[in-house]
Order: structure tokens, then C-alpha cells, then sequence
């Protein structure tokens, strides 16, 4: 398939490579080392695997941020999804967050006692579900950035089409944008440029990140998923700083627009609104996530079954709020590797497959 | 999670639902996020449902972009 080996071309990523190698070594002169966070687990994912890390210069870093949503997700939300499979309620998931610790077990230990978890590739099939078991409650975990956040709130009208009275969602739903604004204002987090989300992006739009160029002066790229992508969302940056510019830059115009997915965003305005939401490891962050409408209540789980998916108490040792922000690598963690791996994980971003400890434990160790 | 393929839509069936194909396998696809995709479109798809619809020239113009990178690369490269 050309649109994914044609972006995975070696000599091109080789030639990349080269210049940005040379672009920083005349950036080094005048320009203490950059800090490049790529804001999303996909991109977190790619870099690791194929060996992104390895062809950059020491003065160009890159951080992996907080875009991971299975990774963001409160142990407190974990909780109230287990009170509610204990309750006979069909836990509709997808497969991610089966192993994911909740303040003390996971999906996958009360499945093991017998309760009804079922893995969904696409949040479709908990109409299905809902419809074959029409005696019985089904709950979908709803969670995600706003890629994932488009499919998943279909249900809401897709179920109102049906005239189905037994599904509802958990929300857990979380904006990239306001997460952006946390970390800039975190004067502990070091942040000159932002990798931008690619798929994120094609939902809201690539404008969607001109606040942080102009008000913020932070260079932002909304780069594929691709290695070339990558690299060439990198070698923009890089030429960006040793220019002196800072600029707004849509590297993935094959996908991305400037206003984004219109069709998503409307369903969004229909039946969200926007809430505070808590971030595992990082706090409550203002306006930060999407919860169900009033008027569409009846879909909203947390309400329908008076459950609440505040905090909860995660492992203490776990660091993975630093590694969110960037502010430790995950081999900086004690328990990375010994008491913590993809096995036998203690925090979630060791269980999901787009975790910033799982791409280090399974590529760079 | 955010992970999502291209894949081209070989047909829209007569439930408005998305036939789509990746590497010889067939696929179902939830079109009610791109209500306008067309058979032979490209398409980005994630968790079941088409996100975005690919831009075909922008995605050519870029393999080109990246062809040439490569060639002056391997040239650079022989004339060593
Ligand atoms: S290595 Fe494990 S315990 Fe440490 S931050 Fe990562 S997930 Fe948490």
C-alpha cells in the first residue's frame, strides 16, 4: 500500500536524518538544546519503533506528552466501571483498558471472578450487544481524545435510532487542546515545540493550534503518523529555530484540514458539553474533557447509576504523571522493568500499547 | 489509541454502510463521519469508522517530496 510503505522510504528518512544533524549543528552555536513534545501516544509509539530517537543530534530532544487517553484515564474511573460489572452490567471496552489498574484491581481481575467484560474493536458493536441482551444493562466505556471521542458518541444517536433503553456511557473524554495550555503554563514542564496529533487534528482542524503560535510563540507541526512524517515534522522545527520563526505548520495536509472534520464536530456540539476532567497523575484540568448533554441524559452512565469516576488512589510509586509531562523518561522510573512491565503493569501508560513505559520497555531498553 | 489506516472504499452497500479494503483483506466501515466518501475514495479509518477522507493529491505530491529525498540521498551516497 503506497500511502503507508511510501512514507517509510529508508533513504529518504536517512536524508532527513542528515539534515536535521546539520540544521542543529549550526542551531547549537546560538540555541540551547530544543525540546520537541510530541503531544500523542501514536507518535510516541513511532518514534520508539522505528528508531526516531537514535538519528537525532543531542540538542534536539523530544519529550513524549500526555496523548495517550487510556493513559490519562483516573484509577477512579477504573473503580466505577468495576462497581458497575459487579453489578451484572455488560462492561462494553475497548481492548486497551481490560488491564489498566483501577485504585486496587483492574477489568480483567473482576472478569476473572466471573464478571461480563466484553472487548470491542469498534464502538458499534455495544448497539449490537445492547439489542442481543435486551434484558440486560450495557455500559460502553467512553473514552479517548477527540479521534476516538467522534466514533464513540455516534451511539448516542445511533441508540436514540434504534430506540434502545439500555445502553449508556461511561465518559471519560478528553480534549487535546486545553491539555496543550496546562503544560505550557507548567513552568516545570520545558516545552519549545509541540508535535501536534495527527489524527486529533483532523477532527478539530490544524487552526486549532494557531493560539499557541501567536499568543504562546510555541512552533507547533501537525505531523502523520508515518516515520517520514515524523522526521520531516522534526526538520521543520529544527529550520524553524535556527531561522528564528515560529509558525503554525500542517505537515499532514493528506488528512488534515484547517477547520477539521465538520460532521464530527457538529455531533460533538449535539450531544456534549464541555466539563472539568481529572488526568491520572496530572490533576483536574479546567474544561479539559466532554460529558453527556441534559437532555440526553439517560445515556450518561456515571448519572444513570449514580457512580462517580472521580480520582480514586492509584499506586503512589507509579510516575506516571511525569512521564505524561515529560518531566522523567520512563527508564527514570524505579519501578520500570523490575516491578513494572508490560506483564505485570503497575501504571497504565505500561498497558497501553501507545503508553510511553510500554514503546520504552519493548524499544528502547 | 488515536492509531487509524488508510483504506480505499471499494463500495457503498445498501444499508449506507462502507465495504473497504487493506492488503487483499475486506473490511466494514461506518461512513456517518464522512458522509460525503464515495467509492475509490481513500480513507482514514479508526475504531470502525472513517475519520477523514485522504486527499490524494496531497498524499502524492508528499511520496513525491519523499522520492526525491531518497534519490538525492543514494546519489549523495554513491558519489562517496
Ligand atoms: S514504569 Fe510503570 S510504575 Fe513507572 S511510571 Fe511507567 S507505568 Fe508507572
Amino acid at each position: 500500500m503506497k500511502y503507508i510503505d511510501g512514507y517509510r522510504q529508508g533513504d529518504a528518512g536517512k536524508f532527513l536524518g542528515k539534515r536535521i544533524v546539520e540544521n542543529a549543528a549550526l542551531l547549537a552555536d546560538k540555541h540551547e538544546p530544543i525540546y520537541i513534545m510530541e503531544v500523542c501516544g501514536s507518535h510516541t509509539m513511532a518514534i520508539s519503533r522505528f528508531g526516531i530517537r537514535d538519528l537525532l543530534p543531542p540538542n534536539v530532544k523530544l519529550l513524549s506528552g500526555p496523548g495517550c487517553p487510556v493513559c490519562v484515564t483516573d484509577a477512579g474511573y477504573i473503580d466505577a466501571a468495576l462497581s458497575l460489572a459487579r453489578k451484572d452490567v455488560i462492561i462494553a471496552t475497548f481492548g486497551d483498558m481490560v488491564r489498566v489498574p483501577g485504585s486496587k484491581k483492574s477489568l480483567a481481575d473482576v472478569r476473572s471472578e466471573g464478571a461480563d467484560v466484553r472487548i470491542c474493536y469498534s464502538p458499534a458493536q455495544a448497539i449490537t450487544l445492547a439489542q442481543e441482551n435486551p434484558e440486560r444493562e450495557v455500559v460502553f466505556m467512553a473514552i479517548g481524545f477527540e479521534t476516538t471521542m467522534a466514533p464513540v458518541t455516534t451511539l448516542i444517536p445511533s441508540a436514540e435510532a434504534c430506540g434502545l433503553t439500555n445502553l449508556s456511557l461511561l465518559t471519560a473524554f478528553k480534549l487535546v487542546p486545553p491539555a496543550l495550555n496546562a503544560l505550557i503554563a507548567d513552568a516545570e514542564v520545558k516545552v519549545d515545540a509541540f508535535i501536534c496529533p495527527a489524527h486529533v487534528s483532523a477532527i478539530i482542524g490544524a487552526e486549532a493550534y494557531r493560539p499557541y503560535v501567536e499568543e504562546r510563540g510555541v512552533p507547533c507541526v501537525v505531523c502523520g503518523f508515518e516515520p517520514l512524517d515524523i522526521l520531516y515534522g522534526i526538520d521543520n522545527i529544527v529550520s524553524q529555530f535556527l531561522n528564528g520563526e515560529c509558525a503554525l505548520v500542517n505537515q499532514y495536509s493528506r488528512v488534515v484540514t484547517d477547520a477539521g472534520n465538520a460532521t464530527a464536530q457538529k455531533l460533538f456540539e449535539t450531544f456534549l458539553t464541555p466539563v472539568d476532567a481529572g488526568w491520572r497523575g496530572i490533576g483536574v484540568i479546567p474544561m479539559s474533557g466532554m460529558g453527556i448533554r441534559e437532555q440526553y441524559e439517560k445515556y450518561d452512565a456515571a448519572k444513570r447509576f449514580g457512580v462517580s469516576t472521580d480520582g480514586g488512589s492509584p499506586d503512589p510509586g507509579c510516575m506516571c504523571g511525569d512521564v505524561l509531562k515529560g518531566k522523567i523518561i520512563p527508564s527514570d522510573c524505579p519501578m520500570f522493568g523490575d516491578a513494572c512491565t508490560p506483564q505485570n503493569p503497575v501504571g497504565p501508560c505500561m498497558v497501553s500499547s501507545e503508553g510511553s513505559c510500554a514503546a520504552y520497555f519493548k524499544y528502547e531498553r | 489509541m488515536c492509531l487509524a489506516v488508510p483504506m480505499k472504499l471499494t463500495a457503498i452497500d445498501a444499508t449506507g454502510k462502507g465495504v473497504s479494503e487493506l492488503e487483499g483483506t475486506t473490511y466494514s466501515v461506518d461512513l456517518s463521519l464522512t458522509p460525503d466518501a464515495k467509492a475509490g475514495d481513500y480513507l482514514i479509518v479508526h475504531a470502525g469508522f472513517a475519520i477523514e477522507k485522504l486527499d490524494q493529491e496531497e498524499a502524492d505530491e508528499r511520496l513525491k517530496l519523499f522520492e526525491g529525498m531518497a534519490q538525492m540521498y543514494a546519489e549523495q551516497d554513491t558519489a562517496k
